[in-house]
């Protein structure tokens, strides 16, 4: 008893400690240090295709690196993929549990993941001349958020059992197990150089992980929700994450901290997704609300609106090139805007 | 029996919190007038490759189809 009570002591020490050390670099805001750089222009985006295809809630979807194609899950137990200039579906893959909460393409572009309330995520070959499973990474207990694929043979999970993993598609077995989240992992995103990703989870909290050893880096607080959303600035030294609580928020990573807050009085739905333009001045964030708000990173302003869902925006993507975000929705419609 | 078990998995558990906030501790940081400097730049740096900030022109636009119709 005494000895919990010493680790609870220096717990309370460290906690202090690490606030501190944040406070001291804390000499200034992002909005303060952004104050004379000129407003981002109003930025007015049209729907240039509505894809339809799916027939219910659209739950996730994924750019390929050619910015060309993409992958969107929806429960009507379906993936399909879609040559976004054209709006053709290339292919339809029909799922065995049409509970999907995810989708991931890979970067090569040969293979696509899903995965759901069965706790696994499947990988598919869209090569083959009929699309076939790879493979079914089962290890979870939980329901499957988030999956993205480092390569053709190796994926990392973000799961309802408050785990993340990297497995090894091949041997179908977890390589790595992230261990730290006390909630359920919601949403991933890789660093540009791969060597480390962050997860975002029901315990209001981001984390920093090093994908080879497993070990948690750095821990953001901030959130008073869940943080849904999440994702890298091209950088590799910021973060931006969404949460039930209404707000984005940045976080950098050499700071330590959080730098500013994208908020509003008058919203007050949870932020669902959200993606970069590829300068990452804007920020695109959909919400509970039916909208798409779209934000200034360095000022902290909303700078516009995509609207034109009948329901929730589930999620949304830019694809490498820039050249268009696309937003999904519970009403089953893929929309791009540029 | 039972409440030792209780006790000793809290414990690890208590141990494990301690390490963790200990690495996290560790970390060097920079101050936020320095990341905030660096991340104004890259944005900057970067903006006239954005698409989404400059406006596509239809010409260049994959998703729009150049004005080279006439309606008679």
């Amino acid at each position: 008893m005494g000895e919990m009570e010493q680790m609870k002591k220096e717990a309370d020490g460290l906690k202090t400690q690490i606030e501190a050390a944040r406070k001291a670099v804390a000499d200034t805001t992002m909005s303060a240090a952004s104050a004379a750089v000129a407003p981002a222009p109003r930025v007015q985006l049209k729907t240039r295709r509505t894809l339809k295809g799916h027939l219910a809630k659209i739950y996730a979807m994924h750019w390929a690196t050619d910015s060309r194609l993409m992958v969107s899950a929806s429960q009507d137990g379906k993936l399909l993929i879609w040559d976004s200039h054209s709006g053709n579906k290339i292919n339809a893959v029909p799922l065995k549990s049409s509970w999907v909460m995810t989708c991931s393409y890979a970067p090569s572009g040969n293979l696509v993941a899903s995965g759901g309330l069965d706790n696994m995520c499947t990988v598919y070959n869209l090569k083959t001349p009929v699309v076939k499973t790879v493979k079914e990474l089962d290890a979870h207990t939980g329901y499957l958020a988030c999956c993205r694929f480092l390569s053709d043979s190796e994926i990392l999970t973000a799961s309802g059992d408050t785990t993340c993993a990297l497995w090894d598609i091949e041997s179908g077995k977890q390589k790595t197990v992230f261990l730290n989240h006390v909630g359920d992992c919601m949403c991933l995103s890789l660093s540009p150089d791969m060597n480390t990703f962050i997860s975002g989870a029901c315990d209001s909290l981001a984390k920093l992980w090093d994908v080879r050893d497993g070990t948690c880096k750095q821990t953001f607080q901030g959130h008073t929700s869940d943080v849904n959303a999440i994702s890298f600035f091209h950088n590799g030294n910021t973060v931006i994450t969404g949460s039930d609580d209404c707000t984005c928020k940045m976080f950098d990573l050499r700071a330590d901290q959080e730098v500013i807050s994208y908020q509003d009085a008058q919203l007050n739905a949870g932020v669902t997704s959200l993606a970069l333009s590829v300068s990452g001045r804007l920020m695109f964030a959909g919400y509970d609300d039916f909208n798409c708000n779209i934000w200034d990173t360095l000022k902290g302003e909303k700078v516009g609106v995509l609207s034109g869902h009948d329901n929730r925006v589930s999620c949304t993507g830019v694809p490498p090139d820039g050249m268009c975000v696309c937003t999904g929705s519970w009403d089953s419609f893929l929309k791009i805007w540029n | 029996m039972s409440n030792n078990s209780a006790n000793s998995s809290s414990l690890v558990m208590a141990q494990r919190s301690v390490k963790q906030l200990r690495l996290e501790a560790s970390v060097r940081r920079i101050k936020v007038s320095q990341a905030a400097a660096d991340l104004k730049s890259f944005c900057l740096q970067n903006a006239h490759k954005d698409p989404l900030l400059m406006g596509v022109p239809s010409s260049d636009n994959p998703f729009r189809p150049p004005k080279s119709c006439s309606l008679f």
